[in-house]
């Protein structure tokens, strides 16, 4: 999805929010430029064209701008995406991800064009993302580069860990700090 | 002994750190956090599948906002999810003992002009909510950002959460605003310049003779917007304007205590000498009355200019083509003249008690433009009940308008308020993105005074040619 300022309306427009609980948000998934206002799937749209599958969605520039609405990474992940690579992600969009299992990957803005370039030579070019050595490949070229993730953030995402388990653990510590806040 | 000189966010950041993990986020403290119906069911019913209770939950306050109707909000809510969502909220605040303004109550509203107005936003505090315009706050010397559910989830269970800490950047504005120019055209001129994403990784510090002039409601207008560049939030140092603005308010500390948090705010500025990461000044003279015409609010420009073209703007050229196209606008044309079809006033952007002031001057004495369907809806009750009390109904009514109740509305289209698909609107809320305001719709950004012009014009309008001298 080579487009920049992918933002989070886009990913998951608001009309689609009401749910209470956390489930079907990937049938919404980029709704508007997937589906006409009749429904029928918009032909040229790329995640309509059964040529591209994978659980690597790659993006312009700025991908998940705007809202903080978690419900973007949700879709994302709910649709079937475990990894999403940029050359350049919104903070909050970058943290959600994070905090529900999908890895965000940012890449240089010469390598995003590379795995665009590969794409298009050939839709079924073949992306591969290794978390524990921090390295992005296109399988077909063998061309890689490095990314950073700091190490908290990994070990979670490698052992199904969260934060809310790290904060339960230290409650006291929070006790004893919030008893000295002036609010 | 001499002190390091200190930046503003760095006194409240670093004075809120419950715990630094190596190569990792900080633990971070949250002093208050609000919630709203939409970003936060989920993070409820987390708490109940991991057998968890609200730790504070007197730091917490609900209020119902993003899904509201804004007309005949003593009847049932007529859309079933709206209403679930809605009840979802009420339920889970009454469970755990926390604060809630529902749909009815008379402190109800949108959740960045209810904190400020009800004196729960204080200087020097760390806000939170499930929505990312929480950067509002920031007017006040707090830190405030937005934050997804699964934080919310974190703040409601431990009071903390997981957030690395963003570099700083400060933005300066000197000189005088001209005729015309509100805060909203300072920060989306400021966009414009910085685009899109040109503060992503930042918090800003907005500093300088502009901001020391403005009042809360327009500090409040630009930190609400510092989102929009992609900054984590935005922040002015509280002054002898913050401190006038808080006393007396509902939740707002009374008496000694009163006195010693006013010592302590005093405390709250950037030193002399303080580094940033990066700096930028901006000049006020140069600052006209803006409008966007694209579907980012970095596609802003000076509302008599002309449409830049793709090669100007430094971005990829397919999606600047591309937003053109969805907006039926192009390069090098200009925006005076093209026909309004809806305007909107209100959002947290531009819904306090001055936007409806602002836009009644242009108002009163003139008529609504025939074709232009308008949306006027104020950001709470209070501000509907000062818009009555202050005459500025009667001015609306007079010009054929209509006051509505408090929401977020059509600035975010989840209730009826949608724009219809290829109509134009020129709105005073905060995004312009494709859909935003209802499938289909078209979105111009503009000032309450903009507005103003559009909606008695009926076309996009330069408000300095109907203001009086």
């Amino acid at each position: 999805m080579p487009i920049e300022n992918v933002d989070t309306d886009q990913i998951i427009p608001a009309r689609f929010l009401k749910a209470t609980e956390r489930k079907g948000f990937g049938d919404n998934l980029f709704r508007d430029w997937r589906y006409n206002a009749d429904d029928t799937p918009k032909q040229d749209f790329v995640l309509n064209n059964p040529i591209y599958s994978g659980k690597i969605l790659v993006g312009g520039k700025n991908f998940g701008s705007g809202s903080s609405r978690e419900h973007a990474a949700w879709a994302i992940y709910d649709y079937g995406f475990r990894c999403v690579v940029s050359s350049f992600f919104a903070d909050i969009f970058k943290n959600n991800s994070l905090n529900i299992g999908i890895l965000p990957v940012t890449v240089s803005a010469g390598f995003l064009d590379k795995i665009f370039t590969a794409i298009e030579a050939d839709p079924n070019t073949e992306l591969e993302v290794n978390l524990p050595e921090q390295k992005i490949t296109i399988l077909a070229t063998g061309e890689s580069e490095s990314f950073d993730i700091n190490s908290y953030k990994k070990h979670n995402l490698t052992n199904g860990f969260d934060d809310i388990d790290y904060l339960q653990a230290m409650k006291s510590d929070i006790q004893s700090f919030a008893a000295k806040s002036l609010y | 002994m001499s002190k390091i000189p200190t930046t503003l966010f760095d006194k409240v950041w670093d004075s809120h750190v419950v715990r630094k993990i190596e190569d990792g986020p900080d633990v971070f403290f949250i002093d208050r956090h609000f919630i709203h119906e939409v970003t936060s069911p989920v993070a409820f019913l987390g708490l109940e599948n991991r057998g968890l209770k609200v730790m504070f939950p007197e730091k917490t306050f609900a209020t119902a906002d993003h899904n509201t109707p804004t007309i005949n909000q003593h009847l049932p809510v007529q859309d079933p999810l709206s209403a679930n969502q809605l009840k979802a909220l009420e339920t889970n605040s009454a469970k755990y003992g926390i604060s809630h303004w529902g749909l009815g109550n008379p402190k109800n509203g949108i959740v960045h002009v209810v904190g400020p107005e009800n004196g729960i936003t204080l200087p020097g505090m760390t806000i939170v909510c499930g929505d990312s315009h929480t950067s509002t706050h920031g007017a006040f010397g707090a830190i405030a950002f937005g934050i997804g559910t699964s934080e919310v989830e974190m703040v409601l269970s431990s009071q903390c959460i997981m957030q690395p800490k963003p570099k700083k950047m400060r933005i300066n504005v000197n000189g005088k605003l001209g005729k015309g120019v509100m805060p909203k055209d300072v920060v989306l001129y400021i966009i414009s310049q910085l685009t899109a994403a040109g503060a992503t990784g930042y918090f800003v510090e907005f500093a300088g003779e502009v901001f020391r002039n403005m009042s809360m409601e327009g500090r409040m207008t630009v930190c609400n917007m510092s989102i929009e560049m992609g900054a984590r939030g935005g922040m002015i140092a509280p002054d002898e304007t913050t401190f006038d603005y808080i006393k007396g308010r509902d939740k707002a500390p009374k008496g000694e205590a009163w006195d010693k948090a006013l010592a302590y705010w005093k405390t709250l500025k950037t030193d002399e000498g303080a580094q940033f990461d990066i700096e930028y000044n901006y000049n006020a003279a140069d600052i006209e009355p803006m409008i966007t015409y694209g579907t980012n609010p970095g596609m802003g420009m000076g509302i008599t200019k002309h449409i830049p073209v793709a090669a100007e703007t430094g971005g990829s050229k397919a999606s600047y083509e591309k937003s053109l196209q969805y907006m039926g606008f192009h390069e090098e044309e200009e925006m005076l003249g093209k026909k309004v079809d809806y305007v909107f006033i209100g959002s947290c952007t531009n819904g306090r008690i001055e936007d409806f002031r602002a836009f009644a001057s242009i108002v009163k004495g003139r008529k609504k433009a025939d074709h232009v369907t308008a949306w006027i809806v104020p950001g709470s009750h209070i501000v509907e009940q000062q818009i009555k009390e202050e005459g500025i109904l009667d001015i609306l009514t007079e010009a054929g308008f209509q006051l509505r109740q408090p929401g977020c509305s059509a600035c975010l289209a989840m209730n009826d308020d949608k724009i219809p698909a290829g109509k134009y609107a020129v709105s005073t809320s905060n995004r312009n993105f494709e859909g935003r305001q209802g499938p289909g719709s078209r979105t111009m950004l503009a000032s309450p005074l903009v507005a103003a012009a559009a909606a008695v014009t009926g076309v996009v309008t330069d408000p300095r040619v109907l203001l009086a001298d």
